[in-house]
């Protein structure tokens, strides 16, 4: 589903390179989990896939289902059907959560030449997927993220994802702030979203995630690459031993 | 909020020859408006024009006129602006059950009102109270002007209370079923519409006060405001204005003890207007909230805006918070001029003040002036102004779910503007505030 092949990226502003010739593969279905010391590059690597502006692609590629991903527009990739939940959700005031969801939904809807939701149809989905991910009606009507805890803007990211029916979720660090319970709901609500035809890459820094949401392939990342894949038992001997083992190793 | 962003725009100003060439300006600007003779008002005008003489009108050198240029107020008559009487109307809160009073070019238009009966209000016109001789506003019609025109001149103020053909004078004693709504039509293509409205609160009366729809060509308002012991006024105004339009008004309010006034207005469009605040805090506990939410492009030709805001604060424990917002595009200009003036013995006041502009190109312009000048030593007054463009962050976060680049630059134009639309309390009347802005902002995307 995902392919990411010698990605090279550099910051537009500065000589610094970030990525230098990641490659990556998430066929469907699977959930990856990449790991990495801090600055190895994957909150880069989620931006670029997803668009954001101040990076410079230097070389390679990425593809989801085949087509490009680096020229498109941040909502056409979404449309593609690419997700990412961010490490901090932004805050929007003035701007209703539901106004915000419904806009986004029927957007996608629309891009790929789907007929929108009526705001019937929206609301029965909306507050059932609400009330899997215990956020509250109030919570829904309130502004995007304002006033919401860590955790709750972390459950607003998963309701958005359940919401846009993504075919590729990236999780940039869904796991920072969180506590047991919350930790818990949202793992849970990505579970739900497990599927056949559904791929998740999964960024975090700690083992603990990845025991509620169960990785097929984890992924070390060190200076921009991919330094060494494995199972899940990967992540449980960083967790034991760090990483300096497995930088050693890859020289 | 740290960044104070003030800039400074280089004027060029023409040679002002002295003081003979002023008055003639004046006698110019006079002798093309027919000024309103006898009725209960005459004294209050005759003050006002001799006021008005010994001001003069503003030349572009003076300091309070520093960042607008007063000479489009100053002409004896605007630029014909051509009325399209097919063109929709669609003002806001005209499905609202209200008071309705249609005002046309500036003069009442009882056939197209509602009848003036409201229980808990006297409710007349400026031109049928004079017409009819004495009145209860002839204490106060002008005199809220005059007393606004320390330590600042206000000449254009002064001009109005002599020359306004009419105007609505209200008088609240208790709480009115329903909100009084000024509803302004045009007519004449070189309309110069001058309106004068008194509105008088009781001791704990309350009032919501609309205006909307289309002015003309040029317009010169003034509303006074008497706000006695714990009434609450809610004003919102929301006209439309269409380019070349040059407009003008000043809101005069003084507020009693524990009284509340509430003022939120809406500017979207138009080429050349100055909107002004001046708040007398008279009584102890005294609120007084004024807004702003400005929509200005400059595609059509020129887009200038200037609020200018003074608060006085005379009294203990006053409330004052200004909040002002503009998203400016295609070389617009947005002015905000406010001040808070904290007297000897008005402690505990709390005074605050926000300036914004959101740049939506590198064409426009944002001059903001905020001034605190206390000489109370128990007070929190704080202000702040920015100027800034749309965040990017933001943008790609919505972008990312899918949004439209123009539809998500309408969210966040919106949500900009929020701080300034939670000023109005009635949530109905915010929500149809902020959809029509939505409207505006999607089809001018």
């Amino acid at each position: 589903m995902l392919k990411i092949n010698d990605l090279h990226v550099k910051l537009e502003e500065e000589d610094k390179q970030i990525l230098k010739g990641l490659t990556l593969e998430v066929p469907a279905g699977e959930v990856h989990a990449i790991m990495g010391p801090n600055g190895s590059g994957k909150s880069t690597l989620s931006y670029v896939l997803s668009g954001r502006d101040g990076y410079e692609v230097t070389g390679g590629d990425a593809t989801l289902d085949g087509a490009s991903l680096l020229e498109m527009e941040p909502e056409d990739r979404a449309a593609a059907g690419l997700f990412l939940a961010f490490q901090y959700p932004v805050e929007i005031p003035g701007v209703g959560n539901m106004t915000f969801l419904r806009t986004a939904v029927n957007a996608q809807r629309k891009a790929r030449g789907e007929a929108e939701l009526s705001s019937g149809d929206f609301l029965k989905i909306v507050r059932a997927k609400a009330a899997e991910l215990q956020i509250s009606p109030e919570m829904l009507k309130r502004p995007v993220n304002v006033g919401f805890s860590g955790g709750e803007k972390k459950r607003n990211e998963i309701l958005q994802m359940a919401m846009l029916e993504p075919r590729m979720c990236i999780l940039d660090e869904t796991d920072s702030g969180l506590d047991v319970d919350a930790m818990r709901l949202v793992s849970d609500g990505v579970n739900a979203l497990r599927s056949p035809d559904r791929s998740f890459l999964v960024i975090t820094h700690y083992q603990r995630l990845l025991n509620h949401i169960q990785p097929d392939v984890v992924h070390i990342m060190s200076n921009g690459r991919i330094i060494k894949s494995g199972g899940p038992e990967l992540a449980l001997q960083v967790e034991e031993n760090g990483y300096g083992d497995l930088l050693a190793e890859a020289g | 909020m740290s960044e104070i962003a003030v800039k400074t725009k280089a004027q060029q100003t023409p040679q002002v020859t002295g003081a003979p060439k002023a008055v003639t300006a004046l006698d110019d600007r006079l002798a093309a408006m027919s000024l309103p003779q006898g009725g209960f008002s005459a004294p209050a005008r005759a003050e006002a024009l001799s006021r008005l003489r010994v001001m003069g009108l503003p030349g572009p050198r003076d300091e309070y006129w520093r960042y607008t240029d007063p000479r489009l107020f100053n002409v004896p008559g605007p630029q014909p602006l051509p009325f399209d009487a097919k063109a929709p109307e669609s003002p806001l809160f005209a499905q609202r059950d209200t008071l309705t009073l249609v005002f046309v070019d500036g003069a009442f238009d009882a056939s197209s009102s509602d009848e003036l009966a409201l229980e808990g209000i006297e409710i007349t016109t400026l031109a049928h109270a004079d017409a009819a001789g004495d009145h209860w506003a002839a204490g106060l019609y002008g005199a809220l002007e005059a007393a606004g025109q320390q330590p600042v001149k206000r000449p254009f103020a002064a001009l109005n209370s002599a020359a306004a053909a009419d105007g609505v004078l209200i008088r609240v004693t208790g709480t009115p079923s329903k909100p009084v709504h000024v509803l302004h039509r045009r007519a004449a293509d070189a309309a110069d519409a001058v309106w004068h409205h008194v509105i008088r609160l009781e001791e704990g009366a309350e009032l919501t006060f609309l205006e909307s729809g289309m002015v003309g060509a040029r317009s010169n308002a003034v509303i006074e405001v008497d706000l006695a012991q714990g009434a609450k006024l809610h004003h919102i105004t929301a006209k439309r204005a269409i380019d070349p339009k040059v407009g003008l008004s000043h809101l005069f309010a003084r507020v009693a003890e524990g009284a509340v006034l509430k003022s939120f207005s809406l500017a979207v469009n138009g080429t050349h207007m100055r909107h002004e605040a001046v708040i007398d805090m008279a009584g102890d506990d005294a609120v007084a909230h004024v807004a702003a939410a400005v929509l200005g492009d400059g595609a059509t030709g020129r887009f200038h805006h200037d609020d200018t805001v003074f608060i006085t604060h005379g009294a203990e424990r006053g409330e004052s918070r200004q909040v002002f917002k503009k998203v400016l595009k295609n070389g617009a200009t947005g002015v905000f001029q406010g001040k808070i003036l904290v007297k000897q013995g008005a402690q505990k006041t709390d005074g605050y003040q926000i300036s914004q502009a959101l740049l939506l190109d590198e064409a426009s312009q944002f001059l903001a002036k905020p001034e605190l000048e206390i000489y109370a030593d128990d007070v929190k007054c704080s202000h702040g102004s920015t100027t800034g463009a749309i965040d990017e962050h933001a943008l790609f976060y919505l972008r990312s779910r899918g949004v439209p680049m123009d539809r998500a630059i309408v969210f966040l134009v919106l949500s900009f503007l929020a701080d300034a639309l939670e000023e109005v309390e009635d949530e109905g009347l915010r929500a149809e505030i902020n959809e029509r802005l939505e409207e505006w902002l999607t089809s001018h995307a």
